[in-house]
């Protein structure tokens, strides 16, 4: 068997796939979370339970309404940025213009109910929930078994990535998007209803979540404190990338998971905190992220 | 002045809790150019930011075609028929000079297509794909101004548009000035360089401590030329 630094070629592959993986729900959660925080200057705690949310939605959809995966991939997203909204429209919005840290306690706040409820009616084990028969089974790569759920996993996040990204930098509502994350009050002052883009811009990023939501669902189990368990790796991501910086957030994302992979195989006992470790690193170097721009 | 386009009555604003604005009256014509004198800290700034409700508590009257002005939200001022060209001239550095360009969205017909623009501004043109603040200062301010002539706004508001540039740049920005007037655009000019104002403005009105002290013709400036240099401190 063949080996690269002494580790069993597989193996060295099976971690850089987990840590790609890993990485893809890391770069769609913190790019919804930078989109956020770049225009609302919200800090968005509840971005794992809307992550939760999303997942739960799918496995409701399937075991309430007999609705699969495909139609999902639509539909939580939808469900749960409505959710957004009105938690925008009610109560988010009346924070603008205070510390952002009322921000912050509100949606710590809403993560703790929702995933108080979730526990409360389907308890802290997680729940199954099959991949679609079009994607199980596994391709076989010559040096290696590649799941193929996982394979789309990849695939999916960066097309959605990609996506969200053209539409920020090369759309005219990017463009409004931009303008208003620098100067609000003057995009408002040319015309533009900002306070409904406030709103998009939150029902889109809880959104995003959302999908991911969907998309971890048949790879993780369906699980109350599944977005408690990732947010606080998203966070660093977001802080390493740059507070806003979308290209930072997706590009971070990927490499972060990646290295947490590769900590596994050589280093195992430093893989949980490898991320905390580099986020400690870049905020002595570069407060400002590795994408950020210097304040 | 009851045939006045934009009508400003008896304006008070604040900012937070300190008084700024006392009692402004201010009234232009269709077509006219107006400017607003007075040094640092009169509330020439104020009053433009008072009439585009960036500057929300406010008191008084302020009409345009009629339209009550005080009770919209900031976004329905300018699709109302107001286009602002701020100080500091507020180009965004994460936009290209085109999407600056594009930003504000049209409020009306009869504003100028981007090919006109380019013809007045070719320097704009050969730039358009640079980020907007890497721009040279009076490139700014020329985008600046460019940027609401698209959208067809007939009421255009200027904050000190010379601020800080060249005297070459100045003069193209007078030569725009006098095109735009011809267009029979009505411009409301904030300047405190009034051998650049005299050039463009058809009336004058001069501001103290958030107050008007006076108002006259362009052609009577020189008979006031003691009361402004005292008022502007030149």
């Amino acid at each position: 068997m063949s080996t690269i630094f002494g580790i069993p070629a597989p193996a060295l592959y099976g971690q850089i796939l987990i840590g790609l993986i890993n990485g893809s729900f890391y770069a769609l959660l913190s790019l919804g979370l930078a989109v956020i925080f770049g225009l609302l200057r919200v800090i968005n705690f509840a971005h794992g339970a809307q992550y939760m949310l999303g997942a739960f939605a799918a496995y409701g959809l399937l075991n309430y309404a007999g609705i699969g995966y495909w139609p999902s991939l639509v539909l939580a997203p939808l469900i749960v940025g409505a959710v957004a909204i009105i938690i925008e429209r009610t109560m988010l919005s009346r924070l603008y213009g205070l510390d952002p840290l009322y921000g912050l306690l509100l949606t710590f706040g809403l993560a703790l109910i929702f995933e108080g409820v979730f526990r409360y009616w389907f308890g802290t084990s997680g729940k199954p929930y099959a991949p679609p028969p079009q994607l199980t089974g596994a391709f076989n790569l010559g040096f290696m078994f590649l799941p193929i759920y996982r394979g789309w996993v990849v695939v999916a996040s960066l097309v959605i990535c990609l996506g969200t990204w053209l539409l920020i930098e090369k759309t005219r509502l990017g463009a409004y998007l931009r303008a208003a994350t620098e100067n609000a009050t003057l995009v408002q002052a040319f015309g533009v209803n900002v306070p409904r883009l406030l709103t998009l811009t939150y029902g889109l990023g809880a959104a995003l979540a959302a999908l991911a939501g969907v998309l971890a669902a048949p790879i993780y189990q369906v699980s109350p404190l599944m977005g408690t368990n990732l947010i606080i790796i998203v966070f660093a991501v977001v802080v390493v990338g740059g507070m806003g910086s979308i290209l930072g957030a997706i590009v971070t994302g990927y490499v972060l998971g990646i290295l947490e992979g590769l900590t596994k195989v050589f280093y195992p006992e430093a893989s949980s905190i490898v991320i905390f470790v580099v986020m400690a690193l870049v905020l002595l170097v570069r407060p400002a992220g590795l994408f950020g721009r210097e304040a | 002045m009851s045939d006045a386009l934009l009508d400003i009555r008896a304006l008070n604003a604040w900012y937070g809790e300190s008084h700024v604005l006392h009692g402004v009256d201010l009234h232009i014509r269709e077509g006219e150019t107006v400017t607003l004198l007075g040094r640092n800290g009169a509330g020439k700034t104020t009053t433009l930011r008072a009439i585009m409700g960036i500057l929300r508590r406010r008191e008084g009257t302020i009409r345009l075609r009629g339209q009550d002005l005080l009770a919209m939200p900031l976004h329905k001022v300018a699709q109302a028929g107001l286009g602002y060209v701020p100080e500091e001239r507020g180009i965004f550095a994460s936009l290209s000079v085109e999407e600056n360009l594009t930003l504000p969205p049209k409020v009306a017909e009869g504003g100028m297509s981007i090919e006109e623009i380019y013809r007045l501004f070719p320097n704009l043109h050969e730039r358009r794909h640079s980020q907007g603040t890497k721009l040279s200062g009076g490139e700014q301010q020329m985008l600046a101004i460019a940027r609401v002539l698209r959208t067809g706004a007939r009421v255009i508001l200027l904050d000190e548009p010379t601020e800080g540039l060249a005297p070459v740049i100045v003069q193209r920005i007078g030569d725009v000035l006098v095109a735009l007037k011809k267009r029979g655009l009505t411009i409301l000019l904030v300047e405190q360089n009034f051998r650049f104002a005299r050039k463009v403005a058809d009336r004058f009105y001069l501001m103290e401590d958030g107050r008007m002290v006076n108002s006259f013709p362009a052609q009577e400036l020189d008979a006031h030329m003691e009361e402004l240099t005292s008022v502007l401190g030149v």
